[in-house]
């Protein structure tokens, strides 16, 4: 691919970006969030065209009008996001959509179909029966169905948008050497990571995107985790910024031993006992489906708590009741922004009074003080730097990054004691990342206990006072900035043991 | 050829796009008139003369629109919160049992006028919101399709209706003389329950024009109305906001309901004095799912109800005068289609633009 350009109203996704993979290797595409990775394997999948800048598949340059154009090119991809049919059985998604051979018959003859993917199973390590039923099985599972379908079709080309965050240790390492197989055959894997270990576990070659650009590309066995961090972050990372004066206050949030169910209606946090004090950041850190999802939303009232005592400033909040939370000075960075953070349709005005309607500011009785809503939302479009065309253009026009800060801007203005961000930069353009964070330290310098959730260590080790780690349900350890150690901290978000133990 | 969404939606397109669907309903419907042998011109001639310039025709209008405004605002109400109540026929069915009930009781007990009408008003409306409020428990409770259960409703209400009139003595049907004893038929309302007009405006209407006015002010100034907003936008974002979702789903619910209710009282109290439950009467007529295209043309806005129920009932009184040999009575049902397809599909404008000519291949930008 050479010199890529795509651009997005506001954004420059990809900004001249080159990258080439040769045959049999494991490439790994690496970055940070917002630095383009995706869009640039978007548009090697056919999903989205670019603005300028060509392909070339063995040397040949190509155009793909579609999706279906790559697929017959044999460029296959994994998204983070799984392409399944729940319904349908193992052997009936891996065929489904495949115009050629089998999938092309008007009559599916399962029992073949059936066979030849307990083959390819079986030949590749990729454990799953082809009979079961999709939702039946576990993220892991699925991702093999995916892996299988590009088998199945004969890829040329595999490419993983971040394979790992779904995945146990283990299963890492299984899926690692499925891929090492497949580039031994000749295939191209293009990983897409930001995690610097896996990188550095699987890859042949490692091209750095940064900003929109591709920064390098280098051999993985010559790079150092630190030398691609410096490449990835375009700094060198330094230990840790100079120590914030603490003024660590009194505790805004405990909870003692706290249980909730997950969606599906297991446990997933799994008695979390945890203090925040005013004027810190505590970081839980683990990887994505540990539980710290439903932590932030039990604290926030909206997953009920089945167990345990969730005090904040000393007093009770009513489980699974948010307005109690808002009451008593929680606000809250969902994870999911344009699911549960802002009602899209809806102007950047009412988003930014979601909360505060209520109060006597911007409501008299029962009616609304439509005047003083959009004097307000004008003050804060300004205070935060929002870039719309007004207080009435509807959210969800906004950008990410401009979307987020509606968020922020909202929960600041409630006056929180206490702040819950859940992956709050995840999507953001390394700008919108700096802005974020400086108003999360903004908000604990005000006295606010801020409880940050996020999988990205940099990030952690960057604002955090503190980091807990949480292992499927449980806090399985914590310690303080000044004595966090990456290698530990990711070996418990692991599930690794506490190397204290022994 | 592509379609983009667009960024902005200018303003002005939202009246341009509008009328331009309007203008298209009529050349299409043009070609619909030319192509089964009819003159378009003279045809469109006898629709304005059957609906607003013959003499009496514009009061017929108003009779045809007061029952659709009122099943139009039923629609909007609920629908803005994307409840989507089918419901309005059957509650405006109870709103015309209760409604009825009150006339005959209170008139009957010589109450004044004012008082009677104020009873069967606040009857039609319980009326209505009761039936209403059964699909708004079942869904703020259990989750349950509200889609469904209020379209099912809508035929336990019709036959409950002619059921009080044709299959039981009760206290609504007609049991002494001589008309009485050859067909089943309900009993007259006292004239003290019977609803004033002024001129040709039945009181109906008037209350219809109130109603659009303070559903207007409850959704777009109050609290109550914002946070039905946000829920009809993400009901995720409105928990997440603190919002009490079950209570506003009932609310809007029984709104909706008595709305509806409220045009089964004007039913009885300005036009039939008497409770229609022939099922070849009022119950052919439809108003409640007229209604939800009436709310949809609208796009949900309680005040363009108000002028979309006006012209609506214009066509279909045009369309009730003027069958006969050489004006099919689908006619009107067709030009009501055309007129809704024109007008969802001019949405599409307003949010996105199309764009001629392909997309420019990418080795050519390089």
């Amino acid at each position: 691919m050479r010199g890529i350009v795509k651009r997005f109203p506001g954004v420059l996704a990809n900004d001249r970006v080159d990258f080439e993979a040769a045959a049999g290797e494991v490439h790994a595409l690496l970055g940070e969030n917002g630095a383009g990775k995706s869009t640039l394997s978007n548009i090697l999948t056919g999903l989205y065209r670019p603005d300028a800048g060509e392909i070339f598949i063995d040397g040949e340059p190509v155009q793909f009008q579609s999706p279906r154009d790559a697929l017959d090119a044999r460029i296959f991809m994994v998204h983070q996001h799984f392409r399944l049919v729940e319904p349908f059985t193992v052997a009936e998604n891996v065929v489904l959509g495949d115009h050629r051979g089998e999938g092309r018959t008007f009559r599916l003859r399962h029992r073949a179909i059936e066979q030849r993917v307990a083959e390819l199973s079986k030949r590749y390590g990729l454990a799953v029966d082809p009979r079961a039923r999709v939702w039946q099985l576990s993220l892991g599972e699925q991702q093999r169905v995916e892996i299988l379908k590009a088998l199945y079709r004969e890829a040329r080309i595999l490419i993983l948008d971040e394979p790992t965050a779904v995945l146990t240790p283990q299963e890492a390492d299984v899926l690692f050497e499925t891929l090492r197989e497949m580039a031994a055959e000749g295939r191209t894997v293009v990983f897409i990571s930001h995690k610097l270990h896996e990188v550095k576990a699987v890859a042949d070659r490692v091209t750095v995107l940064r900003g929109g650009r591709s920064i390098a590309t280098v051999s993985a066995a010559d790079a150092t985790p630190r030398s691609l961090a410096s490449l990835m972050v375009g700094r060198e990372l330094d230990g840790g910024q100079a120590a914030r004066a603490r003024t660590a206050g009194e505790p805004v949030l405990e909870l003692t031993d706290v249980w909730s169910d997950s969606d599906r209606g297991d446990s997933a946090v799994r008695g979390a006992s945890l203090v925040v004090r005013g004027g810190e950041i505590v970081a839980v850190a683990g990887v994505a489906g540990n539980g710290q999802r439903e932590l932030a939303e039990t604290v926030a009232g909206m997953r009920r708590a089945t167990r345990g005592e969730i005090l904040v400033s000393g007093k009770a909040i009513r489980a699974g009741d948010p307005r109690s939370a808002i009451a008593a000075g929680v606000a809250y960075v969902p994870e999911d922004r344009l699911g549960a953070g802002v009602a899209p349709s809806l102007s950047i005005a009412s988003n930014l009074a979601l909360k505060g309607y209520r109060e006597r500011g911007s409501s008299h009785g029962p009616l609304l003080r439509l005047g003083r809503i959009r004097e307000r939302a004008v003050e804060l479009i300004h205070r935060y730097g929002i870039a719309a065309s007004g207080p009435g253009a509807p959210a969800r026009l906004l950008s990410g990054g401009n979307l987020q800060k509606v968020v922020l801007a909202r929960e600041f203005s409630g006056k929180p004691r206490l702040l819950i961000a859940a992956s709050p930069t995840r999507g953001l353009d390394v700008g919108a990342i700096e802005t974020v964070h400086a108003y999360l330290r903004e908000a604990a310098a005000d006295g606010v206990g801020v409880l940050l959730i996020s999988e990205d260590l940099d990030e952690i080790l960057l604002l955090a006072d503190r980091v807990a780690v949480m292992y499927e349900g449980v806090i399985v350890g914590e310690t303080s900035r000044e004595q966090a150690d990456v290698e530990e901290i990711g070996l418990l978000m692991a599930g690794g043991q506490d190397p204290r133990a022994d | 050829m592509r379609i983009e969404r667009r960024l902005r939606q200018p303003r002005w397109l939202m009246f341009a796009v509008p009328a331009g669907s309007l203008v298209f309903a009529f050349f299409a419907t043009g070609l619909v008139l030319y192509a089964t042998g009819h003159d378009a011109i003279s045809s469109y001639r006898q629709i304005v003369d059957a609906a607003f310039l013959n003499s009496g025709a514009l009061g017929q209008t108003l009779t045809q629109a007061t029952p659709l405004g009122f099943t139009g605002l039923a629609a909007a109400a609920a629908f803005r919160m994307r409840l989507f109540n089918i419901g309005a026929e059957g509650q405006l069915f109870m709103g015309a049992i209760t409604a009825d009930a009150a006339g005959l009781y209170f008139g009957g007990a010589g109450w004044p006028t004012p008082l009677v009408i104020f009873a069967m008003v606040v009857a039609g409306c319980a009326g209505g919101a009761a039936w209403a409020l059964i699909p708004g428990a079942l869904r703020a409770f259990f989750k349950t399709n509200e889609i469904i259960t209020s379209l099912m409703l809508n035929y336990v209400a019709a036959y409950v209706l002619t059921y009080l009139v044709f299959n039981t003595e009760s206290y609504w049907r007609q049991t002494t003389g001589f008309n009485a004893s050859v067909f089943p038929t309900s009993k007259t309302i006292p004239n003290a329950a019977i609803w004033p007009g002024w001129h040709i405006f039945p009181l109906g209407s008037g209350i219809a024009v109130l109603v659009a006015f303070l559903l207007w002010f409850l959704f777009t100034r109050t609290r109550f109305g914002f946070e039905a907003q946000v829920l009809g936008d993400s009901p995720r974002a409105a928990q997440y906001a603190g919002m009490r979702t079950r209570r506003k789903i009932l609310a809007v619910m029984g709104i909706s309901g008595a709305v509806a209710g409220l045009g089964g009282a004007s039913q009885v109290g300005d036009f039939a004095h008497m409770l229609d439950a022939d099922p070849n009467g009022l119950q052919k007529q439809f108003y409640g799912y007229t209604g939800i295209v009436v709310a949809a043309l609208a796009r949900y806005n309680p005040l363009a109800v108000v002028i979309v129920a006006f012209l609506i009932g214009a066509l279909q009184n045009a369309g009730n005068t003027l069958q006969g040999a050489d004006f099919p009575s689908g006619l009107v049902g067709v030009m009501q289609g055309i007129i809704l397809f024109s007008a969802l599909g001019g949405e599409l404008l307003v949010r996105y633009r199309v764009r001629l000519g392909r997309a420019m291949p990418a080795t050519e930008a390089a």
